[in-house]
């Protein structure tokens, strides 16, 4: 069952162009001329409860304002969208009360005051029932180690244990779907590793359906099967992690480890392309020669202290389509 | 209607950590309750015809105005100025609210916290150095605080009004330049109404602001007599009204054409 769908999502926004000089200025006061800019160009998707779908695509994709549409806060310009069944846009307050959502870039919990006083206010406007609020309340400053942290205004905080408050705001009024906008910038490896490995709990326990937008190709790498890439309004690969890989990059790299220095490999069907001291990284198109024949002439070739095989970086991929699709 | 109450009592204690701010607040307000009742002594010893106010009276009104300063809407909410230039006001339509009165009640908390840390300690100290008279009746007392609760509504429709408008004019600047004088002056805080030439009393008696420092005040020192105390308590219930819904008809249109964000 989808719990969310849309379908040939269509939003413009008109941005007042801007006239050069002095008299443009001028100008512009008395007559305006406006540009539309096209924000999403007929998207469709649809994502089945319990998915955890990673959303990537340049900055300037579109992919906030599909997240400001399915949560009901921005009106688009045509298509449908459905989350649990009802039009958000219509139904605004039906729909946030359903939903949770993270800014990694900023927060819902207020500034000068505790985080338990934040919580407690959530429940409130959320309407939850003392028992759920216990429940969840819980179950949350246990999975997140928050039980030293609530009590301490919100400002003191490093933004690894925010960020871990913030989740558990977005989840008190425990909601069936998520979008996370970036959960993880700015934070360090350790806390890195702590929200991923929360996400996915409670997308496993918790059955929450999670859309995901990051820059961190980690953090897609990490935890999602699925991927939706957006470029300039427009989906442009929607499947899973692997497929993109043998769309964007189906070659697979070799790195070899020479014994003796300043030795050069070459080889007809493999290109060097990056030579540190005795290491070599070599890239060949699995689909012309199998792995194993490539290992075999190398090794026979050359003296050889170590090799490996490895997948170009999911990081390198997305640059690389990034760069395609813009130029 | 629980949230709402939530969102207001959330607001009081983060408003309430401003101590230091009410403390010298009500420096200043003494001071210049000083300079207000001196330049009065004057005018009314210089004046030979009967005035509108007794300067008992007037004194009285003076000091009421500088207890209820911070009731008059002459600022806004910087955080919901800076929310609503930078369009991260958007987020707050995540919340299962009516954002009107989410930003109606964070106005009353705003005017409420303010007045509050600093009215008590004012009328003690002008009770003491005045001999500021309580209200003329046990009636008068009572249609006072109705009076003033009325005015609090009043004023945070209109601060959450203004707070909608910005939406239109992206920098608050000029309307916050603007505001102090014109509800400073309006309210019958800088001068009382009554002593204003007659000519003018016509219009001052009709415009918004006089519900929340005039109409108490007067009430307060006798002037409204009792049974016209309805009239005027329901003046400022048809103001408030009136900026509610005005409030609301403004947001409406704002969310619809102006909720417009990159990214």
């Amino acid at each position: 069952m989808a719990i969310i769908s849309v379908d040939s999502l269509w939003k413009e926004f008109s941005v007042p162009k801007r006239r050069k000089g002095f008299f443009g200025g001028i100008a512009s006061l008395f007559s305006r001329e406006y540009l539309t800019k096209i924000a999403l160009d007929h998207v469709s998707f649809q994502i089945n409860e319990g998915e955890l779908v990673g959303y990537i695509g340049p900055n300037g994709a579109g992919k906030s304002t599909t997240v400001k549409i399915l949560s009901g806060i921005l009106v688009p310009n045509g298509g449908q969208v459905k989350v649990m069944g009802r039009t958000p846009w219509e139904h605004r307050i039906e729909t946030v009360k359903e939903i949770g959502v993270i800014f990694g870039q900023r927060t819902q919990l207020w500034w000068d005051l505790p985080a338990i006083e934040s919580f407690e206010l959530l429940k409130e406007i959320y309407h939850i029932s003392d028992s759920v609020y216990k429940r969840s309340l819980e179950s949350l400053v246990e999975a997140l180690e928050l039980s030293r942290l609530l009590e301490i205004p919100v400002r003191q905080l490093s933004l690894g244990q925010r960020m871990r408050c913030d989740i558990a705001a977005s989840l008190l009024h425990e909601p069936k779907i998520l979008f996370l906008d970036e959960p993880t910038i700015g934070l360090d490896a350790v806390s890195k590793i702590a929200v991923r490995d929360f996400i996915r709990k409670l997308n496993k326990e918790r059955k929450v359906t999670i859309m995901l937008t990051t820059h961190d190709m980690d953090d897609i790498e990490s935890l999602c099967s699925r991927v939706l890439i957006l470029n300039e309004g427009k989906i442009f690969l929607d499947g899973s992690l692997s497929t993109l890989r043998k769309k964007m990059a189906p070659e697979r790299r070799l790195i070899v480890d020479l014994i003796h220095d300043q030795e050069w490999i070459s080889d007809p069907q493999a290109t060097v392309i990056k030579q540190d001291g005795q290491r070599i990284w070599l890239s060949f198109d699995p689909s012309l020669i199998s792995t194993q024949a490539m290992i075999t002439r190398v090794t026979s070739k050359y003296s050889i202290r170590d090799l490996y095989v490895e997948n170009p970086p999911v990081e390198e991929i997305i640059a690389r389509f990034y760069q395609d699709v813009n130029l | 209607m629980k949230a709402y109450s939530a969102v207001l009592k959330a607001r009081l204690s983060v408003l309430l950590q401003y101590r230091s701010a009410a403390l010298a607040g009500l420096a200043a307000q003494v001071f210049w309750g000083f300079i207000k009742v001196m330049i009065l002594e004057a005018f009314y010893a210089q004046s030979g015809n009967s005035e509108p106010l007794t300067l008992a009276q007037a004194t009285t009104f003076i000091w009421l105005g500088q207890a209820f300063l911070q009731l008059i809407p002459w600022n806004i909410d910087k955080e919901l100025e800076q929310q609503i230039k930078t369009g991260n006001v958007a987020y707050e339509l995540l919340r299962p609210l009516d954002l009107y009165f989410f930003w109606f009640f964070r106005a009353v908390a705003m005017r409420l916290v303010p007045a509050l840390m600093r009215s008590l300690p004012l009328f003690l100290f002008a009770g003491l150095a005045y001999a500021l008279p309580p209200p003329v009746s046990l009636t008068a007392a009572l249609s006072f605080i109705f009076s003033l609760s009325a005015a609090i509504l009043l004023s945070s429709a209109i601060t959450t009004l203004v707070i909608i408008s910005l939406f239109w004019t992206i920098s608050g600047e000029g309307i916050q330049r603007l505001l102090p004088h014109i509800t400073l002056l309006l309210s019958g805080m800088t001068v009382p109404l009554p002593l204003f030439p007659n000519w003018m009393q016509p219009f001052l008696n009709l415009q918004p602001f006089r519900g929340i420092i005039d109409i108490p005040s007067r009430i307060y020192v006798g002037i409204i007599p009792s049974q016209e105390v309805f009239y005027y308590i329901g003046f400022q219930f048809a103001w408030f009204l009136f900026f509610v819904l005005a409030g609301r008809w403004l947001l409406k249109r704002a969310i619809k054409r102006f909720v417009v964000l990159g990214g």
